[in-house]
């Protein structure tokens, strides 16, 4: 992946373990890449962020997911790629706006018991990274690091 | 948080998928409309969703998804002529801008959930 780009990093609903390490995981990842990286997501998934990363060494920016997409509707904002990280129904109809309103090249992280009946719903354009994770975040990380070398 | 959530509201169906929820809006409403994610209601709404998304007048009420990242879709229910008219008004700039490119009006929504992506 090319520096000088920004990455959106954008959180479902936190209640699956795996997704905050994976996104301090990634952020760190795609920062050492040289991408400027925000992350978005519920006022609780941003709470818990911050407690896991008080002295921000890998997540700088953080935004409300709903702020976010007003910004981004609004023109105000936008990104080069955006990782939209999902579980559930709900986090993939997050992403199908996000696809809709943004330029951003999308990657779709489908994690959780479903991660294959979530990934089947997508029919926007994005590539798919999925393991069927909860607890144990190496299976996500490793498609990760394969997805982003 | 959106204003919505501090106005008065009825709600039709609670924490499903958002097919669900658009196909309940698709049956139950007088008249149908579709817009793109990100249309604006009541101020500072702006629609999430998987396009096209449906939008219902049932009389008075207007009909549209809500989505909660942790809890689902929701499909809500606010009184407003002024919002239902606004989508008439769209939806006629739609067929006049169709007409005067020479193409059928119908041309001017997509039929369908996947006509959206075939573009």
């Amino acid at each position: 992946m090319d520096g000088n780009k920004s990455a959106l990093l954008m959180m479902g609903c936190p209640e699956v373990p795996v997704q905050m390490g994976i996104v301090l995981y990634l952020s760190n990842k795609l920062g050492k890449a040289g991408y400027d990286v925000t992350v978005a997501g519920t006022d609780a998934a941003l709470k818990l962020l911050k407690v896991s990363d008080p002295d921000e060494h890998y997540v700088k920016k953080t935004m409300e997911i709903d702020q976010c997409i007003a910004d981004i509707v609004e023109k105000k904002i936008d990104f080069d790629c955006c990782f939209a990280f999902m579980h559930s129904d709900a986090g993939m109809t997050y992403a199908a706006t996000m696809s809709a309103i943004s330029k951003a090249k999308m990657y779709a992280v489908i994690f959780g018991n479903n991660a294959e009946d979530v990934a089947e719903t997508i029919e926007f354009p994005a590539e798919k990274i999925v393991a069927k994770a909860v607890h144990n975040p190496i299976p996500l990380k490793n498609k990760i690091d394969r997805a982003i070398p | 948080m959106s204003c919505i959530e501090q106005m008065k509201y009825k709600l039709y169906l609670e924490r499903t998928s958002f097919k669900e929820a658009r196909e309940y809006i698709e049956k139950n409403s007088d008249e149908i409309y579709y817009v793109e994610p990100g249309y604006k209601i009541f101020k500072d709404y702006y629609i999430i969703g998987v396009p096209p998304i449906a939008l219902g007048a049932k009389g008075k009420e207007l009909l549209f998804t809500y989505v909660k990242p942790c809890h689902g879709t929701f499909v809500m229910a606010i009184e407003s002529e002024e919002e239902i008219q606004r989508l008439r008004d769209k939806e006629q700039e739609k067929v006049i801008v169709s007409l005067k490119k020479g193409r059928p009006s119908a041309e001017a929504t997509p039929a369908s959930y996947h006509d959206v992506w075939k573009k």
